[in-house]
Order: structure tokens, then sequence, then C-alpha cells
């Protein structure tokens, strides 16, 4: 299902260096035509690849105009379903159309604390230098329970 | 001021303590746990091919951490990785991850991630006793939309944005000049500008995932890109390493999923959470018609009692397809309808998202393919398919690198484990998730521990190397030709015909990959074979890929996107070459439904239950092997 951009919504992220969509591809992907020598439609982003997008969706959660949508692969699927999402802070909305017009709506919840706020550290203290040796710690001492009995030489 | 332009690249070097190679889960855990250990003066870089936001295998979500010990102890775990890949594993690594791994959940949860609870302990963190909704014994479902979004928002903050580079695809390691045994340094490329970056280190972690697209997809046209693991991950890890001369083992292990056909969506949550049944295309039960093929070549020998080998299941189902029995179809509609005898319709609706959720988390490509072809799951069943073959190391396969255990585990032997935990046996090179070899199963919670595990050895290594400084055996200007001579050849030729694809003189990097991918497809077990091979075919592949790395010589590249796409397919054939040797040495089918050495069809444990190990000589060509004996240390 490769990524298409809609002429009549991207607006380019507004001529700044980074366009969002080019910014989150992860396979490098999208592509900004700044002057429309690639596509005919300048300041507008495309995709340049599509045989190798892995309908990931990564730019069209991201893109702030809502222009990215996906047709499903051509050589697989017939054409007139769509799966489209709205990704808010702490939810995402889905829209499936399936081809003979059933509609499904699902919404799920995608984070329980606010944007940005995670503390890599969890609010623990720096761990004891001199532990660094030892196998069994990492920084938050959580280690699970361990039946030594279960090892042939335990 | 020089002006950079495409084929005269800025040329910027850097020297760290430690450099990170990959932003996936398993970099994301070393970043986190790296900066609590560090000294304050240590210096620490992380380099990634895309944005870590939603780089790796976990861009689109997950719909469940598969690898949470829980109630479980962590030697059951090691018990169900072993049986799972046919009995050789390096149980001392299995078993570190399993001890470690729930740590590694719990900062999720507390970071945002929401884990589903069972009813009554909704709200409660797994760490107050929250009781998480299994899909499996070692699966928790999870609402993993932002898993990645959320693990990289940490682990950026740990670092520090300033100390993160995004959109630089390193291409090769470089030893050091006066220890060929020792990595001194890397040299990669930015995408976006014209930049090309040598780094200096004492040590780094190479966690560039799996090799994807190394063999001839199912698909044909727009679909190639919906390989089921991620199109992206290009075999880097096992390329560099190899190139670096770092042992390497298992690499004849592959994973070929059975998943949904097409949309190549997750089968896990159908098969244990809603209990659905797979069958014939004659409606026939196919995994006890079948039970006793695992008599037959000893392919049972490491099944016990219900838990078999992955590979061994889709050993039933393609004897059924190779038979002219198919299709393979998941009879959903009789497990929703079961499910539905013991609910309410509003309990229905919900159980009818939880299994739509289950794809839009992770593979929203299937409900693409479901909505195309107007299938709902309840009224209609769905094929399965086996996919393509993957090489990777975290999930249920186990292909990677040779590294140091840890010390303190009764009964190891004494040469797992050479001072520094996750370190290969080159010195200074680390490793972790799908890098590292002989124990799967890690999946995302593992890989990210795995990470974390060797971020603290690399802290000690440095701080052990304090006064070593690295010095790279190869001059820069030599490193930066290299890197540059696809551009070179591009610019070079592009004029010599009137179409720009098609010159005698170079290769663009897409027809290198259709290449290497009908080699390997068609000689080394891949789909039209249905994964079989021989002897003679592999020489064959052998000679082939002989000529095809030759050519590689002559890619081009014109643009920066372009010469992504060649190193990434130069990494795919070292990585596809490592994998064709490592089947040509293992004289025995090991792992039936992954692929089968036709001309070895026993699964033969007195001579080959052991480890595979290569080396690979970067200036001679040659790979080298020997076997390492497998030792049980867990019961
Ligand atoms: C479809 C699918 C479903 C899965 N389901 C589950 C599940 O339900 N539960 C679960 O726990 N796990 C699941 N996994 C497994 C999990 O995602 C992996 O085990 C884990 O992500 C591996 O971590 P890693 O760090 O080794 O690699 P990755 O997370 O893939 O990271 C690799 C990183 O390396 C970068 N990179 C690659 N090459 C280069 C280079 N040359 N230079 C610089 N950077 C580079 C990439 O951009 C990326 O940042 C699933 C994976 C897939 C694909
Ligand atoms: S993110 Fe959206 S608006 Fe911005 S360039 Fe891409 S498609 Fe256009
Ligand atoms: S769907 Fe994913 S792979 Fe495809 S263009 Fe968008 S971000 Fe890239």
């Amino acid at each position: 299902m490769p990524t298409f951009v809609r002429t009549d919504k991207c607006d380019g992220c507004k001529g700044q260096d980074k366009t969002a969509c080019m910014y989150i591809c992860p396979h490098d992907l999208m592509l900004l035509d700044k002057d429309g020598s690639h596509t005919g439609h300048a300041m507008k982003a495309f995709n340049q690849e599509p045989e190798q997008c892995w309908e990931c969706y990564s730019c069209v959660k991201i893109c702030p105009q809502q222009a990215i949508e996906c047709r499903h692969y051509a050589d697989i699927v017939p054409l007139g379903a769509s799966v489209q999402p709205l990704r808010g802070t702490d939810s995402i909305m889905w829209t499936i159309k399936f081809r003979n017009g059933t509609m499904k709506r699902f919404k799920f919840p995608i984070r329980t604390t606010p944007e940005g706020s995670a503390d890599p550290t969890v609010g623990k203290g720096k761990p004891d230098g001199a532990e660094i040796g030892k196998p069994d710690v990492l920084f938050d001492h959580d280690l699970h329970a361990c039946d030594m009995s279960q090892f042939v030489n335990g | 001021m020089a002006d950079y332009a495409f084929g005269n690249p800025e040329i910027v070097e850097e020297e760290v303590d430690i450099l990170i190679i990959g932003g996936g889960m398993a970099a994301c855990g070393a970043a986190v746990e790296i900066v609590q250990w560090a000294d304050s003066d240590m210096k620490i870089k992380l380099v990634d091919k895309a944005a870590m936001s939603r780089s790796g295998a976990v861009a689109q979500g997950l719909s469940a951490i598969n690898t949470y010990m829980g109630e479980n102890d962590p030697s059951d775990y090691v018990r169900m990785v072993r049986t799972d890949l046919m009995g050789i594993i390096r149980e001392d690594l299995v078993y570190d991850v399993g001890r470690h791994v729930d740590s590694s959940v719990h900062l999720f949860e507390e970071w945002g991630l929401p884990v589903w609870k069972q009813p009554g302990d909704e709200g409660k963190k797994l760490t107050e006793g929250g009781k998480p909704v299994r899909s499996g014994k070692w699966q928790i479902m999870i609402n993993g939309e932002s898993y990645k979004w959320i693990v990289a928002e940490a682990a950026k903050k740990a670092l520090g944005m300033e100390n993160i580079q995004e959109r630089v695809f390193i291409v090769k390691m470089v030893n050091d000049k006066n220890d060929p045994e020792r990595v001194a340094g890397a040299i990669g490329f930015s995408v976006r500008e014209h930049k090309l970056f040598v780094y200096k280190f004492k040590a780094c972690l190479l966690v560039c995932g799996g090799a994807v697209n190394v063999f001839r997809p199912r698909s044909v046209g727009e679909g190639t890109g919906r390989a089921w693991y991620p199109v992206w991950n290009a075999g880097s890890t096992y390329a560099m390493a190899a190139e670096a001369g770092a042992e390497l083992t298992m690499m004849e292990n592959r994973f070929v999923p059975t998943r949904f056909k097409d949309g190549y969506g997750p089968v896990g949550a159908w098969f244990l959470l809603f209990k659905a049944k797979a069958q014939n295309g004659a409606g026939e039960d196919y995994q006890t018609k079948n039970a006793d093929m695992l008599k037959q070549h000893n392919y049972g020998n490491h099944a016990k009692g219900h838990v078999m080998g992955t590979c061994l299941r889709n050993h039933l189902m393609m004897h059924e397809m190779r038979e002219g029995r198919g299709p393979i179809l998941m009879d959903t509609p009789t497990a929703l309808a079961k499910l539905a005898e013991t609910m309410t319709p509003k309990e229905i609706k919900h159980l009818e998202a939880e299994a739509w959720e289950d794809f839009l988390d992770m593979t929203i490509g299937q409900c693409g393919v479901w909505a195309g072809e107007n299938i709902e799951p309840d009224k209609e069943m769905s094929e399965l398919m086996p996919t393509e073959p993957y090489l990777l190391g975290s999930h249920a396969g186990c292909a990677g690198i040779w590294v140091s255990g840890p010390t303190d585990l009764p009964g190891v032997p004494k040469d797992w484990s050479w001072g520094y935990r996750g370190m290969t046996t080159v010195k200074g090179l680390f490793t972790g998730g799908d890098g590292v070899g002989a124990s799967g199963h890690k999946f995302s919670s593992g890989s990210f521990t795995e990470g974390r595990i060797a971020a603290k050895s690399m802290v000690q290594f440095v701080r052990d190397n304090k006064d070593w400084k690295p010095e790279l055996a190869t001059p820069v200007s030599e490193l930066v030709e290299e890197i540059y001579r696809p551009v070179k050849t591009y610019l070079e030729h592009k004029d010599y015909t009137t179409a720009e694809d098609v010159n005698p003189h170079y290769i663009t990097p897409k027809m290198l990959q259709f290449r290497l991918q009908k080699i390997m497809d068609e000689y080394v077990a891949g789909v039209s074979t249905w994964y079989q091979t021989n002897a003679r075919m592999l020489s064959i592949a052998e000679r082939k890929l002989q000529m095809l790395k030759e050519d590689s010589l002559k890619m081009r590249a014109k643009d920066l996107h372009e010469l992504l796409r060649a190193w990434e397919n130069y990494h795919r054939i070292i990585a596809a070459e490592a994998h064709m040797r490592h089947i040509q040495f293992r004289e025995e089918t090991r792992y039936p439904g992954y692929y089968y050495r036709a001309d070895f069809l026993d699964l033969d444990d007195d001579n080959w239950r052991v480890f595979v190990n290569s080396k690979y000589n970067k200036a001679s060509g040659e790979w080298t092997f020997r076997k390492v004996p497998y030792v049980q240390l867990i019961k």
C-alpha cells in the first residue's frame, strides 16, 4: 500500500527546511519536489520509490495537513478500500473503508503520559558505580527472581 | 569556504569514546543505560540512518511485548527458546536476557506505554502487581502504536539531541592500525547533506537490525516493499561485523514466518488469544493429520509435548502445499463464533476491535488487504502463507554474531566469555538485538535489554582502555574514495548512453538487488524451490555471488538516496553470502520448515548439535568455519 500525497492538501510544510514526511520516513522515501521537476507539482512531497514502501504509516500519521494517504499495493489488492488514521497525543482513530463500502471505526489509546514527559531514569538515583562489574545489576535494580536449582550445575 | 556538492562531500572527523550505530530497540536500551554508568567526561554518540522516533522494526508500533517473564522463571524461558530453535542456543545469553527483561518492560510502562491489564487490575502498574493480559506464556498485550516513539523519547533525553545524529548511514567499520583484531572507527555518510562522517572510538555498539530483501519476495510490483520484517534493515549489522573480522554464529538460521497471505499480518493473537485453527484446502486439520511426520528424519527430537519449534509447524503445513492441498486457511469465523457463545454483544464488539488493533498496531497493510478484498474475519476464512526468508537474531530466529556472555552463571564454558559482556571477538566491537547470534526470542523488550547490558560493559571497556588511542588502519582518503565510488562512477559514465539506467559501465542498486534476490531465491532455498537446496545448487550460488560481489564495485549512485541503496545492497550481499556459506557447511537439515538440505534431510544430533561459527577474511574473500560444542546449562 504505497503512500501518495494529495495535491490539494500538501503545503510542502510551509517551505521549512525539513518537511515532516521526509523527516520521519524510516526508508528515506518521501521527497519534497521543490521546483516541480520530478512531479510537475512544485513544493509538494511525493513517494520516490513506492515499491519500497513498508506502509508503516509513519508519514501518514505525522503529516500536519493529513495530505498523505495509502493506495493499497496495486499488484495485490483490488481498488476502492482505504485505511486512514488520525493520531492525537494520547489516542489514535482509525477509519477503515472496505471496497464494498462497509466502514469500521476504531479508537485506541497510544500513551498514558504527556508527550515529552518520559524520564529515562524513572526517578531512581544513579546506581552505585562499584556495581558496574556485576552481571546481575542494571541501573534500576529490578532483577527477576532466579531459581538457581534449575541449572545443571546449580 | 569550500563548495560542497554531490560527489564532493565535506569530510567531518570526530573522535568519541563510544559510538552507538543504529537507533532501534537495542540502541535505545543502550542510550538509557549508558548515561547511568558513564563518567561525566565520556563522549558518547549515536547515529541512525533514519529518525529514531520511527526507525527500525518497531516503526509502526507493536501490539504485544513478546518477552515478559512475570510469574515464570527465566530457566523456563530458556527451555522454550531451546525447543523453538531446535536444541542449539547459547543458554547463558538467553538466561541473561530472561532475568533482566522485565525491568525493561517496567521502564516502558513508566514512560507511558499502555499495557493491558486483567479485569480488576486496570490502572495498576506491573510493578504494583497489576496482572497483564497474556496472549501466550511469554507475551503481554499492549496498545503499542507509539511504542517506538515513547522508547526513543527516553533514549533521546538520556543522551541529549546534541549527541545524536540522524540520517547518517554507516558503511563500514575500520580496524585499528596497530591491532587488526580491534576496531578503531567507522565511516558513513549523510543522506541529507553532502557530508561524510569519520568516527574514531574506543568502543562501538553495532545494532542495525536484521536482513530483509536478501531473498526475492513473493510480491512482484509495488508490494515488494511489504516484507514481513522491516524492508529497511539491510543486514548492515552482519556485513560490517563480518568485514571487521568478527566471528559469526548460526548464520544458517533464518526465519520464515507463516502469516496472513500478502499483507503478512500477525497470526499470533489469532492462534493464541482467539484460539483459531488452521486447515488445508480440503478442510483437514493437517497438524494432527501430519503429526507422524515429526518421527521422520528425527525432526521431532526436540519437540516436548505440545511445544514444538516454529519451523516444525511450517514443516507440517508446507507438506500440504507441496502436495497440492492448499490453500492453508485460518478458520477465523469458527473461532469468533465459539468465543461469542459465552460473550455479550458488547464483549464481541470489543473483541473485534482487538482483532483489528492487532493489525493496526504493527502491520497496517494487512487491514488494507482485508478491506480491499472485503474480508470480514467473522464471516470468511483467511489464507496463510509462509513468507520469504529473513535473517535475524531477535525474533524467532538466531542468526548473528558470537558474543561474550555473562560470567556469573554456573556451568558456562570458560571460552564463552572473554571479559566484556556483549563484545564480539573483535576488541571494542559490541552488539545486541538482532546482532547477537544463537539466542533468539528476545523480541523488542529483550533487544532493548541486550543494549542495556552491552552499554554497561562498554563503559567498563572504555575505562580499562583509558590511555589507548584509536588509529585507523586505512587512510581517510582511501575510505572516502571507496564510499563515494558509486557517485564517481555515475558522474563519469552517465552520458555514455541515452538511457540513464542502461549502461555497460555501471549497475543500478535496484538491479543489483534483483540479481541478489534471484540467486538466493533459486539456489539458496527461497520460495521458488519450496525452501530446498543442496550442495550442487549452493556451489552455483557461490559462483554467482562472487561475480555479484565483483560487480558491486560498479554500482552507480545518481543521488544520495541511491548511494544509500547502493550500500544497503552491498551489506545485503555480504549477509547473504554468510547465510549461503553456513548452509553449505551444515550438512544436515536442522530447521525443516525454514530450509531443507535435500541432500542431507536428516536432523543429525550426533554430528551437528553444535554451533557453526564462521570468520570472513575481507582481503582474501575466504570464509573459515569451526564447530563449537553446544553445552546444556539448564535442566
Ligand atoms: C512485523 C513485526 C512484528 C513484530 N512483533 C513483535 C511483537 O509483537 N512483540 C515484540 O516484542 N517484538 C516484535 N517484533 C520484534 C522487534 O521489533 C525486534 O526484535 C527489535 O526491534 C529488534 O531490535 P534491534 O535494535 O536489533 O533492531 P531495530 O529495532 O530494527 O533497529 C535497527 C536500527 O538500525 C538502524 N540502521 C540500520 N542500518 C543502519 C546503518 N547502516 N547505519 C546506521 N543506522 C542503521 C535503523 O534505522 C534502526 O534504527 C516484531 C518485528 C516486526 C518487524
Ligand atoms: S508532511 Fe504533509 S504537508 Fe508536509 S510536505 Fe509532507 S505531505 Fe506535504
Ligand atoms: S508509509 Fe512508511 S515506508 Fe511508506 S513512505 Fe510513509 S513512512 Fe515511508
